[in-house]
């Protein structure tokens, strides 16, 4: 297997990483390769999947499934399979995975590293609530650990360090079939969005954002709720690519205003109905590939907080400095989260969670200092799969199970082998 | 109801053409060295929808169990397909340290395929229906100073595959040549080479050339107009390039 060198980033692309990458296909390659941190599709804005000036091995090769149990709906697939495959796969058949994040490119090693949630969060918990086993490659060799073990703690939300992750079996959840049914209403300001998310039954529920209202349509948006269907619904096979990287003002402030202004009254007053493919639904930018170069070459920084719901007035506090500020894109999302978490070092937590984008320029970097600042005041927390610019300090302090997560890390990887630009940049391991 | 056997099946270049045939319920006979990989990636075709899935032993370098591969896969009824993804491609200097290694090239590009192939070709004529897909290059469109051996392989599979059209496609059986240019597989990781495709377009790519009974493909398809310039660039010039 050869050690190839590779300039390679993270989704966002303002931090990037050169070194050596190595994509094994079997696992006795991969048992072979002196020890590195994994990366998946790379799918963590920031540094997560980042080894600057070391190595890294490429799982996305590791994407056979392994076995499929229709009584329990247990699947057990390689850690490079993805999301979005195996939703394609199992929908028609009746199955879904029980939690998927806004992207099918995800990977079953990463959506485990960041115990990661999806829009049916307050229902059903996070991606690690579902993971009954998981594989671990320590030292050349295979460790099998369960639900109840602090390795298992270690591992869900644990960024890669408790071993390399090769395979791991999720409980699936029966759907009805590959369609979404999606009805979408205007929340006209910020009390209304909160209420719609709040009253929210449906299965699946997300609020997009429209970051750049401010006054009484501060926290203006679209609520979407879905549920699963069965049935018939056109889908269109062309995805698009964006083909170079942006000019920087592609996402300027009146571009996006404009954008955001429609985005909110493509959906009419009344609300509607629509039927969409179920990657449509869960997975909406997937369909344009590359995406992220529509920030330009200097990449973008996503800031997304989870506050506790007492402390929805300091959320509402970040919007208004969002807003005021003109440096919003039009990717924003708010979301009620339940309280299910599954590691050591999980995001989720009771509450409200809102994600934006961010151009990568000074002034964004200093708004998101300032937000980072007001999530800690409000006793909310960060999330590692997509910070590129928290302080360790503060940031460590938003996880109060991290002296657990560090004695069984220290345990599984003495070494320190598997160590990342994330975890190096924030101090985790050794704080 | 549809049958491939695939030659090759563990190769990189194969394995997201076996997800699609498995996804629309296929039968797939998977051949190839490594019992180990392709048992894996069999559970996976199963997974993802195939009708059934049978792993097989297959050397290009030994021919012996050819007409037992053949007895197996000819049982399926309805039509019965092949795809040939073998081939092996060293480095131009270990052939020049180790001529012999031009055997093996020769093995698994052309002589074992088309071994195979001459074998299974009238069971899929009496049936008047079907499909071969094989896998050429591009390096087979003409000799270069990098990998002349393997592209000479290559060409000669592309010449046997030109007259199984001739001959195959009067009884009703269509023969697609393939020219993959680069393609993000492991024997090409770690190499810096243009227009690189991936796997999965050339998937895509083949599965409508066969829809379409296309006799040769470029995929990515610049590499059409790619080699059609270099064919042109006359010998004497053409002797004295590198690249």
């Amino acid at each position: 297997m050869s050690w190839t060198p590779t300039d390679y980033a993270g989704w966002g692309r303002a931090l990037r990483a050169s070194g050596e990458v190595a994509r094994p296909e079997q696992l006795h390659a991969l048992a072979a390769l002196d020890a590195a941190p994994a990366m998946g599709m790379r799918r963590s804005y920031g540094d997560a999947a980042l080894n600057n000036g070391g190595r890294a091995i490429d799982m996305s090769r590791f994407d056979r499934l392994i076995g499929f149990d229709a009584e329990s709906g247990i699947l057990e697939a390689e850690a490079g399979a993805r999301i979005g495959d195996i939703a394609a796969t199992f929908a028609p058949r009746g199955w879904l995975p029980a939690v998927m994040p806004g992207t099918g490119f995800a990977t079953i090693g990463g959506c485990i590293a960041q115990d990661v949630h999806g829009k049916n969060h307050h229902h059903m918990g996070s991606f690690g609530q579902h993971v009954t086993e998981i594989t671990l490659l320590q030292n050349g060799a295979e460790t099998v650990t369960t639900p109840g073990s602090a390795l298992f703690e270690a591992t869900l939300g644990g960024l890669g360090q408790s071993g390399v992750i090769t395979r791991a079996k999720i409980r699936m959840i029966p759907c009805k079939g590959d369609v979404m049914f999606v009805t979408e209403r205007r929340a006209r300001g910020w009390d209304e969005h909160l209420a719609f998310l709040d009253a929210s039954t449906a299965s699946y529920t997300v609020g997009w954002i429209d970051a750049t209202a401010r006054g009484a349509s501060l926290g203006r948006g679209i609520v979407e709720e879905g549920e699963t269907g069965a049935g018939i619904v056109r889908v269109s096979p062309k995805s698009r690519a964006v083909p170079m990287d942006a000019p920087h003002f592609a996402l300027a402030k009146p571009i996006v205003k404009a954008f955001n202004q429609a985005y909110y009254h493509r959906v009419p007053a009344r609300g509607r109905t629509v039927v969409k493919p179920l990657a449509e639904f869960f997975f909406p930018l997937d369909k344009i590939h590359d995406w992220n170069r529509l920030y330009g070459k200097r990449g973008f920084h996503q800031f997304q907080c989870v506050v506790p719901l007492a402390s929805a007035p300091a959320l509402r506090a970040m919007l208004e400095e969002i807003a005021a500020s003109g440096l919003a894109s039009p990717l924003a999302v708010l979301k009620r989260m339940g309280a299910g978490r599954a590691g050591y070092l999980s995001f989720p937590m009771e509450g409200y969670t809102l994600a934006i984008d961010f151009p990568n320029r000074a002034p964004a970097r200093a708004l998101i200092k300032r937000l980072e600042a007001m999530t800690a005041a409000a006793e909310g927390r960060l999330y590692f799969a997509k910070d590129s610019l928290a302080e360790g300090a503060q940031i460590r302090a938003m996880y109060p199970d991290l002296p657990k997560w560090q004695a069984e890390v220290a345990k599984a990887d003495p070494d320190a082998a598997l160590t990342t630009d994330l975890v190096r940049r924030l101090n985790l391991r050794s704080a | 109801m549809e049958s491939w056997i695939i030659l090759g099946a563990t190769s990189g270049m194969a394995r997201p053409l076996l997800r699609q045939l498995a996804a629309n319920g296929a039968a797939l006979y998977l051949a190839g060295r490594n019992a180990t990989a392709l048992a894996e990636l069999a559970e996976d075709c199963r997974l993802r929808g195939a009708r059934a899935v049978h792993a097989l032993p297959f050397d290009t370098r030994d021919h012996s169990n050819y007409p037992a591969l053949i007895a197996q896969f000819t049982q399926e009824d309805g039509t019965l397909n092949a795809a040939v993804f073998t081939g092996t491609m060293p480095e131009q200097s270990q052939i020049d340290a180790d001529p012999a290694l031009i055997e093996g090239v020769m093995a698994d590009s052309y002589t074992g395929p088309a071994t195979f192939l001459q074998q299974l070709l009238p069971h899929m004529e009496a049936r008047g229906t079907g499909t071969i897909v094989g896998i050429g290059s591009v390096a087979g469109d003409r000799g270069r100073l990098g990998n002349y051996c393997y592209g000479a392989a290559k060409a000669a599979f592309a010449t046997y595959l030109s007259g199984l059209r001739n001959r195959a496609g009067r009884k009703g059986v269509h023969v697609l040549t393939v020219k993959p240019g680069p393609v993000d597989t492991p024997m090409t990781y770690g190499m810096k080479m243009p227009f690189m495709t991936s796997p999965e377009a050339v998937a895509n790519d083949i599965l409508k050339a066969v829809r379409k009974r296309r006799n040769t493909l470029y995929t990515a398809p610049i590499w059409r107009v790619i080699m059609t310039v270099i064919r042109l660039i006359p010998e004497p010039v053409f002797k004295k390039m590198s690249f």
